[in-house]
């Protein structure tokens, strides 16, 4: 294809030329959360941060895990561990489709000879209490990312609103360097030594991860670490705001939603081995729902979720 | 007269919501206008993905001057009366005309409300139309509060006249109306400032914009069937998609493409689903094979290379996705192919809730599974095929087609259901049994599907009636009156003679069957009076016995609708009515029941005669023709009543002095209303 700066030649130089635009736009590049997640949107740097009045403007890759999706390698296009490339700016800026299409074109995709169009695709994170409206982005019919606009997140409406953009990276690299098969991509520059395809990295893992997560994980553990998880959540957020030890007011907000996504990935795991049933499903969910809602409560208490009077507490 | 251009330019508006939103854009400031007075000769409305449009053509330059006239008090009245008068009205002294009335001289007051220029109220109108406009969901977006589908950007609002053109000052939360607006978001981003409507529409078009949604429609349409024809093939018409996909483009360009070989060999209605659900795209067929073997897209934007690179990225996103239905088909084929066949999928289905008080969905096939072993020989089925096609109907539901794409469910069963080797009966049955769904949808007439098609709707009506869960009003959420509905149109279609009280009571346990069987009937009331029948000779035959076999009901009720079309009809229904009356007065006041019998022997006069005649022969014709369900014979035995009925009455005296042939004459009367009440209940019919 045609670029309008070069075409990037592998998979990490895309994310690179993601990095640099965005670090050129004025955003913070924040490193992937050490936990697993489903997607960007769990980072506190999204969840937590679209939260309060504070600005902010952050963009990262955040690895995810959707252990339903294993196809053990072989599916040219699904992964039960992928990468996702996440924009967040509060209040969102007027001329953010502006920006996002200027990042499509950073990473080589000429708009002359591409149909970018933005199609209808609201939102919704049942497991974070969370809502936006906004679109798929399609380029030549496939969908390279998710645009939103946050309109409420763990039951809390968002003043300012905040702009999201994630984009599915394998897809959109597949898309941009022309391959068919995932695992034939060039992850990094095919003319060196080394070179590696992605394949070479994560064939095996995918297939490892799809036996362990459709057969092996066992369902008691699981279920075990989800009700201990939801217990510590509460028990971290039922703490006094003062901490005794040090005078301050520390609220734990993060620890606390550390153990929200936690839950939410045991709850992952746990679907992918088929044992939750469909009514079972939606109260899973609601448990996952609830902590989110009660991080956000307590984020909002916090200096970084806005709060700048007295605690009454 | 001035015209007026509004334009609500913002981020992409859904498809979906366009010509509702251009709608309501003038419905709204129209409303508002001619309110405060300001009428217009014309009005048009356009919507692309980024733009709501409204021309109004001859608008009042200002609103007219009102002039009310208001009595006041009298001449000479108080001061402070007269004070209190001139605040009210807000006149002086001066303005006052004195004027004689018959209560003697008052004073009258004009009082004079002067028109409002245009501008004024345009600018009104348009910020209660932003802030209060009805979308299915809005949003805020940066840090404003103001809601909008999307970010709004920028507005125009030009009013123009012979002397010119002027933006009228209007300001909606930092957005400032003016004259200018944009093109095409890639083709021609540039800024475009515009006057009147036609040079707005113009200067679009050349920036690659065509503002009229069904212009693009039309063209897109024109363009992808010529296309498909210069290949020897036909689109499949979609009128649904085509005004979506018109939607989401404001320069359309049509272009079509090849299915992989290896994705043909897919049933075509998931090659369509899949194409239409995901991609947008249109399916190209080969008419003489039925086979989809092309697509259409329709992107946004000429480019250099006339859409090559476009289609090829279309055609690869395509290829992933038919891969995946490729692999659940395949995978669904594997599991339908093998030893547990499609039991392997209703096993998963007791883990599926069907509704909380009914169950699963593995108990409610075991449900549905008993109810078509029962309804079988009624519909000339084979009870353990019934059975069978009950147990697999619903298998689909677990397989990755049916999840992916919930809109297959049935047609994937009845390919499954093929593919493990059942019998085609049961494979047909999958599919068909969920129909008919619309009132217009074909009804199944194979008997195993008619049967599984009565008893999986009997099950779902028995069951929400049991836990109380009736349609009331308009809310049916569980979509009950339309299972009536399919009932009832599977029987009549079918000729089915069914019990349905009967077959109620073998649906779910504890449903109260005399209820659900009226709900019936109030639904057949509704569908029959459709096809011309009126809903009082139907109550007229719901009377009657065996009112539960809608069949019978129908055909009564056929055929005494014709006969009432008939001189005789209407004749024999006053005689009928005349008889009835007298009777029920002399019954009520007499405090017996007369239905003796008559006897001949106190008949006294010829007309009488006849009469014991008629009924004697017709009664029995009747009766013989009611037995054979031989309705038009049995209304032609009520036919041939009506004269002697009417020579009856013109020649003799009902309640005669004599009781004893008053009682035998209204014996006689109960004898013309056993005869007739054997037909239908006549004293239903109106007029």
């Amino acid at each position: 294809m045609t670029q309008a700066q070069g075409a990037p030649r592998s998979f990490q130089e895309i994310i690179l030329r993601l990095q640099t635009y965005w670090a050129s736009k004025g955003c913070a590049i924040l490193q992937p959360y050490d936990m697993e997640v489903g997607a960007g949107t769990f980072h506190p740097a999204t969840t937590l941060r679209a939260l309060g009045s504070n600005a902010w403007a952050a963009a990262y890759v955040q690895p995810s895990r959707r252990p339903t999706d294993g196809r053990y390698g072989e599916n040219p296009n699904r992964l039960q561990h992928y990468y996702q490339y996440q924009v967040l700016i509060k209040p969102s800026p007027p001329n953010l489709q502006d920006l996002y299409l200027g990042s499509l074109e950073a990473i080589g995709i000429d708009m002359e000879l591409h149909d970018i169009r933005f199609v209808e695709d609201d939102w919704e994170s049942p497991t974070l209490g969370a809502w936006g409206l906004g679109w798929e982005v399609w380029c030549d019919g496939m969908e390279v990312s998710q645009f939103t606009y946050f309109q409420q997140v763990g039951g809390h409406d968002c003043a300012p609103v905040s702009g999201e953009l994630t984009y599915g990276l394998e897809r959109l690299a597949m898309y941009v360097l022309g391959v068919d098969h995932v695992m034939d991509m060039p992850f990094n520059d095919p003319q060196s030594p080394t070179a590696l395809k992605y394949g070479d990295i994560f064939k095996q893992t995918e297939e490892e991860y799809a036996r362990w997560n459709f057969d092996v994980a066992n369902t008691e553990v699981l279920l075990r670490h989800f009700e201990e998880a939801e217990a510590e959540c509460a028990a971290i957020l039922a703490q006094e705001h003062v901490d005794p030890k040090t005078g301050k007011r520390i609220i734990m907000a993060h620890p606390a939603y550390d153990q929200c996504i936690k839950a939410s990935h045991m709850f992952n795991l746990l679907d992918a081995r088929g044992v939750i049933s469909v009514t079972e499903r939606q109260a899973y969910i609601g448990r996952v729902r609830a902590l989110a809602k009660q991080c956000a409560d307590a984020f909002v208490l916090t200096e970084a979720g806005g709060f700048s009077g007295e605690d009454a507490a | 007269m001035p015209d007026l251009l509004i334009e609500l330019f913002s981020e992409e508006i859904p498809a979906r919501m366009q010509a509702r939103a251009a709608d309501d854009l003038k419905k709204k400031v129209t409303d508002g206008l001619v309110e405060a007075g300001l009428t217009y000769a014309g009005a048009a409305t356009f919507s692309t993905p980024r733009r709501l449009t409204l021309a109004l053509e001859g608008l009042l330059a200002e609103s007219p001057t009102v002039r009310e006239e208001r009595k006041g008090p009298k001449v000479g009245a108080p001061d402070k009366a007269i004070e209190g008068f001139l605040r009210g009205a807000g006149v002086t002294r001066d303005d006052l005309e004195e004027r004689e009335t018959p209560k003697g001289a008052v004073y009258f007051a004009t009082i004079e409300k002067a028109g409002r220029p245009a501008a004024e109220i345009i600018a009104e109108v348009l910020d209660t139309t932003i802030r209060n406009f009805p979308w299915p969901k809005s949003m805020r977006w940066g840090a404003g509060s103001l809601r909008w589908v999307r970010p709004l950007h920028s507005i125009i609002c030009v009013l123009s006249s012979d002397e010119g053109a002027e933006v009228l000052p209007f300001e909606i939360e930092g957005i400032a109306a003016d004259n200018t607006t944009f093109g095409h978001r890639f083709m021609a981003p540039a800024q475009i400032t515009v006057s009147v409507f036609d040079d707005y529409a113009a200067q679009l078009k050349r920036a690659f914009v065509v503002l009229d949604p069904q212009e693009r429609a039309d063209a897109i349409w024109q363009d992808a069937t010529n296309q498909a024809f210069a290949s020897g093939l036909e689109v499949v018409e979609d009128k649904g998609l085509l005004a979506e996909v018109a939607g989401l483009v404001e320069w359309p360009v049509v272009l079509m493409g090849e299915i992989a070989e290896d994705f043909l060999g897919l049933p075509a209605e998931v090659l369509q689903t899949s194409m239409k659900e995901h991609q947008k795209f249109f399916s190209v067929k080969n008419a003489k094979t039925g086979r989809i073997e092309r697509f259409i897209t329709v992107a946004n934007r000429e480019t250099a290379d006339n859409g090559a690179t476009i289609l090829a990225g279309n055609q690869k996103v395509l290829s992933a996705r038919l891969a995946d239905a490729k692999f659940f088909w395949e995978n669904d084929l594997r599991v339908a192919k093998s030893e547990t066949g499609m039991t392997a999928w209703t096993e998963k289905l007791s883990n599926v809730t069907f509704h909380n008080k009914l169950g699963t969905q593995a108990a409610r096939i075991d449900r549905i599974a008993a109810l078509a072993r029962e309804i079988a020989p009624v519909v000339g089925a084979d009870a353990d095929l019934a059975e069978q096609a009950a147990r697999v109907a619903k298998a689909d539901l677990s397989s990755e087609m049916v999840y992916e794409f919930p809109e297959l469910q049935g047609l994937m069963g009845r390919y499954y259901a093929e593919a493990a080797g059942l019998p085609q009966d049961v494979a047909n049955a999958c599919e068909a049994h969920y129909s008919p769904l619309g009132p217009s949808d074909d009804v199944p007439t194979e008997a195993v599907s008619v049967a599984v098609a009565l008893a999986d709707k009997i099950d779902t009506l028995t069951g929400f009636w049991a836990i109380d869960e009736k349609p009331t009003g308009s809310k049916d959420p569980f979509a009950l009156r339309r299972a009536a509905l399919g009932v009832i149109r599977l029987v009549l279609n079918n000729d089915a003679r069914v019990a349905l009280t009967e077959i109620f009571a073998k649906g779910y346990e504890g449903v109260n069957t005399a209820d659900l069987l009226s709900f019936f009937h109030d639904r057949l009331k509704v569908f029959l009076r459709d096809q011309g029948i009126r809903h009082d000779v139907i109550d007229a035959c719901i009377e009657m016995d065996s009112n539960d076999d809608l069949t019978l009901l129908v055909k009564r009720a056929r055929a005494l609708q014709d006969f009432l079309g008939t001189e005789d009809g209407v004749n024999l229904v006053q005689g009928f009515k005349r008889a009835n009356n007298i009777l029920t007065q002399a019954e009520e006041k007499d405090g017996v029941e007369y239905s003796y019998g008559a006897d001949r022997k106190f008949a006294s006069d010829d007309a009488e005669n006849a009469l014991f005649d008629a009924l004697e022969g017709d009664g029995e014709a009747i009766s013989t023709a009611i037995e054979a369900e031989d309705f038009a014979a049995a209304m032609g035995g009520l036919a041939a009543l009506r004269q002697p009925i009417d020579a009856f009455f013109e020649a003799v005296q009902v309640n005669a002095d004599n009781e004893i042939v008053r009682r035998n004459r209204l014996n006689l009367l109960s004898d013309i209303r056993k005869a007739c009440g054997q037909v239908a209940d006549l004293s239903k019919i109106e007029g």
